[in-house]
């Protein structure tokens, strides 16, 4: 069942706070193998301009996983995520993600096309601090594989 | 930490080998909360038609985006960072793991005076991240 085009435009209400914790940033540095001390040391983050520790580039995609919850169980949308598969992804970062945020996602779906028996579902997440200063923008394309392909 | 005055469009990065093993794999999911079974069930990748375990897309771009942080100096200097996922890179159960090979160079001064740096990341020899690039601030 192709998904309905009519959810193009839809947005979703904002997750709940996500607060970015010191040892987090630390862990998610050491999976992903950066090792500069701004990930880790708040002397060297403020040495380096930055009002404490700081995360990782992909770091967002924490919290837009975390977002993308209210698709998968957004039922009108039918989304089969056993079949979904992650084709590109995009972090566009006003800040900097630091120690201390409490970030909010806003979902938008920006557009649906099927191509070749998939479904391409582009996201939009909208990753701000509660008070609503943008923080990270992440884009992302999820293709849906078709019962055949 | 790298200045702009010190940077030219055409500049090779100094390339990068990254070696994947399991247990990077099983460390990212817990980081990432990104706990799919294709990541560490050669059972459950197969049942989806996969040879067995593949790494995350996100853990072979956030490995090969140091190719990046490093450069820079400054991984806040990182404004924007995309990639395409091409194919999978299957991550053996032994020692040796998977070996990712990844390239950068810059591309393009762009009107606010930014950089941007095409990274490509490989393995045996095919790409794993397609389109991949970064927009990066210098001082």
């Amino acid at each position: 069942m192709p998904l309905d085009q009519s959810f193009v435009g839809r947005s979703y209400p904002p997750s709940p706070p996500y607060e970015v914790g010191r040892e987090k940033i630390r862990e998610f540095a050491d999976a992903v193998g950066e090792t500069s001390p701004v990930h880790r040391d708040p002397e060297a983050a403020r040495a380096a301009g930055y009002p404490d520790v700081i995360a990782p580039p992909t770091f967002a995609i924490i919290v837009s996983l975390k977002a993308n919850d209210v698709l998968i169980e957004d039922p009108d949308l039918g989304l089969d995520y056993t079949r979904v598969v992650h084709g590109d992804q995009t972090f566009i970062h006003h800040r900097p993600i630091t120690v201390g945020d409490r970030l909010t996602v806003v979902l938008h779906v920006d557009g649906i096309t099927s191509r070749m028996g998939n479904d391409m579902l582009t996201i939009r997440a909208e990753v701000s601090t509660e008070d609503g200063e943008p923080v990270t923008t992440g884009r992302c394309t999820l293709v849906v594989r078709g019962e055949d392909a | 930490m790298i200045r702009a005055s010190e940077v030219s469009v055409g500049d090779e990065l100094p390339p990068l080998s990254l070696r994947i093993t399991r247990a990077d794999l099983v460390r990212y999911a817990g980081a990432s909360g990104d706990l799919n079974p294709i990541h560490w069930s050669d059972r459950f990748a197969r049942e989806v038609g996969l040879p067995g375990v593949i790494a995350h897309g996100m853990l072979t771009m956030g490995l090969a985006g140091r190719i990046v942080t490093q450069w820079a100096g400054d991984p806040g200097a990182v404004l924007e960072y995309g990639v395409r996922f091409g194919r999978p890179v299957p991550v053996p159960d032994d020692d040796e793991g998977a070996l990712v090979e990844v390239t950068g160079k810059v591309t393009k001064v762009l009107e606010d005076g930014t950089f941007k740096v095409n990274v490509t990341a490989s393995f045996e020899g095919k790409s794993v991240l397609g389109g991949a690039s970064a927009r990066v601030r210098l001082p």
